[in-house]
């Protein structure tokens, strides 16, 4: 019986807060229905309540978020955020859960760990998307490291023509179109896209190795 | 765990099936057909000649550096041969290669010219080399790229939230638009074929109106008959229309001079 009113109480006082909450919510929702959104700051109390917000805004971008953005949206510092940021990172990365904040293609993002991918795919049911073919995937490393580049020059280091290979990569938006080359034929150039820094897990161009660390020693085979 | 260390192997076309076909080359082999009692030679799938190049090289156990570009010729040559043997279609830079490859091989052949300096002589070897190294690059930067997208896949973002599909911004480039205009075409195209095909009359219609026809006017000129059809599909109907009356003895064909108009009358 004694069980019954605590548990009560307790129902009672969830009620309550969840109340309370909704009235803040209101009130806040209330206020800027009258003040131009733009103008109004975001008075951030502490460090941790930085964080927060930036986690929340991390989470609901539909896109890696960039710091700067971030900084745009809170009229706030951008080293600051950057600093957050970083320190939110380590924070919840260290937790060793199945999720990971990462810098990807400029911008934040939160992701599953690669180790629970089988039971990710289980649960969403989905397949794993078509693959690159080999054509398609030098092609793209020559696009990605020379850029901007032009088919013909794509051809003289592949030795072989390739033309569906470069549409592939369009389709895909991995590479766009960067602008003509102002030699004879104007040829088009080509570079790769955010989306290739997105489906490669890159945070930027410069995170991609130096090609001469290819410059393999297999090529004395002897 | 096991598909990260995957990542590390060249293996990129069949994963799991049978892998008759090895991707980034590998020694031919014969291996036994299981259908027939033939023995099938399995080759590595080449993309281009200068991965086959490379392949050669390793599989001769040369120095890149060193090349013996007689027996390198000789090999690739023999490839190309096999290949069209097996009625494998050969790319036309394979062909350019080769054609490379016998130069080279003649300009080796040469005896060195006796009045330039010994430093000076360019080993004309060198401009492919360079690019077989290029390459080579190249190639392991492929495959590093491939590991990468391989992890990749296997990270997950989260679900849509409702506010995504309010985001208006996409980003169109050239080929999108082009392609879209494509699309238009080819829909224009078909809507059009769709509207012939609703007007096509049917059998039994041809048949009505042929027999109308006879019965109405008495007789009927083939060749005005068949002048009516609007596509082909309609002159076949007509033809077999006439054929299918004939047969039932509803008309009989009469031609009054040899290669003369033939015509259709009731029978009596």
């Amino acid at each position: 019986m004694n069980e019954a009113a605590t548990s009560k109480e307790r129902e009672a006082s969830e009620i309550e807060e969840v109340d309370d909450l909704a009235s803040s919510v209101e009130e806040s929702l209330a206020e800027t229905d009258h003040e131009e959104i733009d103008a109004r700051p975001y008075a951030l109390q502490s460090e941790s309540e930085r964080k927060a917000v930036v986690e929340a805004l991390i989470y609901v971008s539909d896109e890696p978020l960039s710091a700067k953005s971030i900084a745009e949206v809170l009229k706030d510092d951008q080293e600051t955020i950057e600093a957050a940021v970083v320190s939110l990172a380590e924070e919840f990365n260290r937790r060793a859960g199945g999720l990971q904040l990462r810098e990807v293609a400029g911008g934040w993002q939160f992701a599953t760990r690669p180790e629970y991918h089988e039971h990710v795919r289980a649960f969403l049911k989905s397949r794993p998307s078509a693959k690159l073919s080999l054509a398609s995937l030098e092609t793209l490393a020559v696009i990605a490291y020379k850029q901007p580049i032009t088919v013909p020059e794509i051809l003289d280091i592949r030795g072989v023509q390739s033309p569906s290979s470069i549409k592939t990569l369009l389709d895909k938006k991995l590479i766009v179109a960067k602008g003509r080359k102002e030699t004879v034929g104007r040829p088009m150039m080509y570079g790769t896209s955010k989306e290739f820094l997105i489906q490669f897990g890159l945070k930027d161009l410069s995170e991609l190795p130096s090609i001469e660390d290819f410059q393999d020693l297999a090529g004395n085979v002897v | 765990m096991d598909e990260i260390s995957e990542a590390t192997e060249p293996k990129l076309a069949n994963d799991g099936g049978p892998a008759t076909i090895n991707v980034a080359g590998s020694t031919p082999e014969l291996v036994p057909d299981h259908t027939t009692d033939d023995l099938k030679i399995v080759m590595g799938e080449f993309e281009g000649p200068l991965d086959l190049l490379l392949h050669l090289i390793r599989q001769e156990q040369v120095s890149i550096y060193d090349i013996p570009v007689a027996r390198i010729t000789d090999q690739y040559l023999r490839y190309l041969h096999l290949m069209q043997e097996l009625d494998i279609a050969v790319a036309g830079d394979f062909l350019v290669m080769a054609a490379t490859l016998i130069e080279l091989k003649t300009r080796m052949l040469l005896p060195r010219d006796p009045f330039a300096a010994a430093e000076e002589e360019e080993d004309p070897r060198k401009d492919l080399v360079d690019q077989l190294l290029e390459y080579q690059k190249y190639k392991a930067a492929a495959q590093m790229l491939w590991s990468r997208a391989v992890v990749e896949r296997a990270v997950f973002k989260r679900a849509e939230i409702e506010t995504d599909k309010n985001n208006p911004e996409v980003v169109v480039g050239v080929f999108d638009l082009f392609k879209v205009f494509q699309e238009i075409l080819a829909r224009h195209k078909e809507e059009v074929l769709l509207e012939i095909e609703r007007e096509e009359i049917s059998m039994a219609e041809m048949l009505e109106t042929l027999r109308n026809m006879v019965m109405s006017s008495g007789e009927v000129n083939l060749r005005t008959f068949f002048e009516r059809a609007r596509s082909r599909r309609e002159l076949v109907l007509a033809f077999l229309s006439v054929l299918e009356l004939v047969r039932t003895t509803q008309i009989t064909l009469i031609q009054q001079e040899t290669f003369g108009d033939i015509l259709a009358r009731v029978s009596s």
